[in-house]
C-alpha cells in the first residue's frame, strides 16, 4: 500500500507541475525566429513544398542520419537479443495451426501489395504532401505485419531485408557526401536542380534521400516485426 | 484548442506514469510507457499550434511570400516526427527484453525479478 501511496504523491507532484505549465501557457501570435527563417527561406533555398520535410531532410539532415542510426541499432539489438539461443523450429515440433480461411488469406494477399504501394507513394511525395520516409516506411511495414498476421509461419528472408537496409543506408550517406563535394555541405540537396516548387521532380536530392530513408525504415521495422513474430512458440 | 490538446497530452503522460508505477506485469508497464510517449508527442505538437493558421506546406493558397504569416510552427512537427520513430524503436527493444526475461523465469511479474533489488 505504501508503494501505491508514494506513486500517487509522485503523480500529484508531476501533475501540479503540468498544471502550472498549462495555466501559464500563452500561444505565440507570431512565428519565432527559427520558424520564421524556415518559412521564409525554404522555397528559394531548398525548393520543398513541405517545410517539415525540408527541416527533417536538409536543415537538420545530420540529426536525421543519427535518428536512422538509432533505429538501425534498435532493430539490430532486437534481432541479436531474440535470436540468441533459439533453435529453429522444425516442421515436426510445430503445432498444427488451423487454416486462416479463404477471406483472410485472399484478402491479405490482395491488400498487402496495395498497402506497400501506398507506402511508396507516401515517401516519394514526401517533399510535396504530408508524409515522408518514416511514415512511408511504417506503412510498408504494416503491409508486412498484415502478411504475418494472416500466416504466422510465413518466413521472410532476413538476408534480403538486411541487404536492402544496408544498401539504402550506404546510398544515403553517399548522397550526403555528394552534397559535400558538389554543393554547400554534407546532405546538401542542391547538387541536383531544385526545379519548380510543387512538382514531383523538385527539391534537389530530397525525393532521393527520403525514398532511401523510406526503404531503410520499412526494412528495419519489417525485420523487427519478423524477429518478434519468430519468438512465438509455434 | 491548443490548451485542450495540451491538457489531454499531460493527462496521457500522467496515466502512463501511473500505469508504469502501479502495474506488476512487464507488458502492462510497456503499454503504459507508450501511452506516456503519445502524451509527450501530443504536448509538443500542441505547442506548435497557432490559432487560424494552416499546415506548413506551400501551395497555391500559402505562397512562399505569405508563408510566415499563414503557417503554424514546423519545428515541433519535425521534432515529433523524430520522437515517434525513436519511440517505436524503444518499444520494440523493451518488448524484446521482456521476452528474454519471460524466457528466463517463465513469468512477467516484476516481483519475480529481484536480482537488482536492494
Amino acid at each position: 500500500m505504501i508503494k501505491r501511496f508514494i506513486a500517487l504523491v509522485l503523480l500529484l507532484t508531476v501533475g501540479a507541475i503540468f498544471a502550472v505549465l498549462l495555466l501559464g501557457y500563452e500561444p505565440d501570435a507570431e512565428l519565432n525566429a527559427t520558424a520564421r527563417y524556415y518559412a521564409d527561406h525554404t522555397a528559394q533555398d531548398i525548393g520543398s513544398a513541405n517545410i517539415v520535410t525540408a527541416i527533417v531532410v536538409t536543415y537538420r539532415g545530420l540529426d536525421t542520419l543519427g535518428e536512422v542510426t538509432v533505429l538501425f541499432l534498435a532493430a539490430a539489438i532486437v534481432g541479436l537479443v531474440l535470436s540468441q539461443g533459439r533453435q529453429p523450429a522444425s516442421a515436426a515440433t510445430r503445432r498444427n495451426l488451423t487454416p486462416v480461411g479463404e477471406l483472410l488469406a485472399t484478402g491479405s494477399r490482395f491488400l498487402a501489395p496495395l498497402i506497400m504501394l501506398l507506402g511508396v507513394y507516401i515517401f516519394v511525395n514526401g517533399h510535396l504532401t504530408p508524409g515522408g520516409g518514416f511514415q512511408g516506411g511504417a506503412v510498408i511495414a504494416s503491409g508486412m505485419l498484415l502478411l504475418l498476421l494472416a500466416d504466422p509461419l510465413k518466413h521472410f528472408s532476413h538476408g534480403l531485408i538486411s541487404m536492402l537496409e544496408s544498401l539504402s543506408g550506404l546510398l544515403y550517406v553517399a548522397i550526403g557526401l555528394l552534397g559535400l563535394f558538389l554543393a554547400g555541405g554534407f546532405l546538401d540537396n542542391r547538387f541536383l536542380p531544385i526545379g519548380e516548387l510543387g512538382s514531383l521532380a523538385s527539391a534537389g536530392a530530397i525525393p532521393l534521400i527520403y525514398s532511401l530513408i523510406g526503404l531503410k525504415v520499412g526494412a528495419e521495422f519489417s525485420s523487427m516485426l519478423a524477429s518478434l513474430t519468430e519468438t512465438e512458440e509455434l | 484548442m491548443a490548451h485542450l490538446a495540451m491538457a489531454t497530452g499531460f493527462l496521457l503522460i500522467l496515466i502512463g506514469f501511473y500505469g508504469a508505477l502501479t502495474n506488476r506485469n512487464i507488458l502492462r508497464m510497456i503499454v503504459a510507457f507508450t501511452v506516456a510517449d503519445s502524451g509527450v508527442n501530443l504536448v509538443i505538437v500542441a505547442i506548435g499550434y497557432m490559432r487560424g493558421r494552416t499546415a506548413p506546406i506551400l501551395d497555391a493558397a500559402v505562397t512562399p511570400a505569405t508563408a510566415a504569416a499563414r503557417i503554424i510552427d514546423p519545428v515541433p512537427q519535425a521534432l515529433v516526427l523524430t520522437a515517434i520513430v525513436i519511440g517505436v524503436g524503444v518499444t520494440a527493444l523493451m518488448l524484446a527484453y521482456a521476452y528474454k526475461l519471460y524466457e528466463k523465469k517463465r513469468s512477467l511479474d516484476i516481483g519475480e525479478f529481484t536480482e537488482l533489488k536492494w
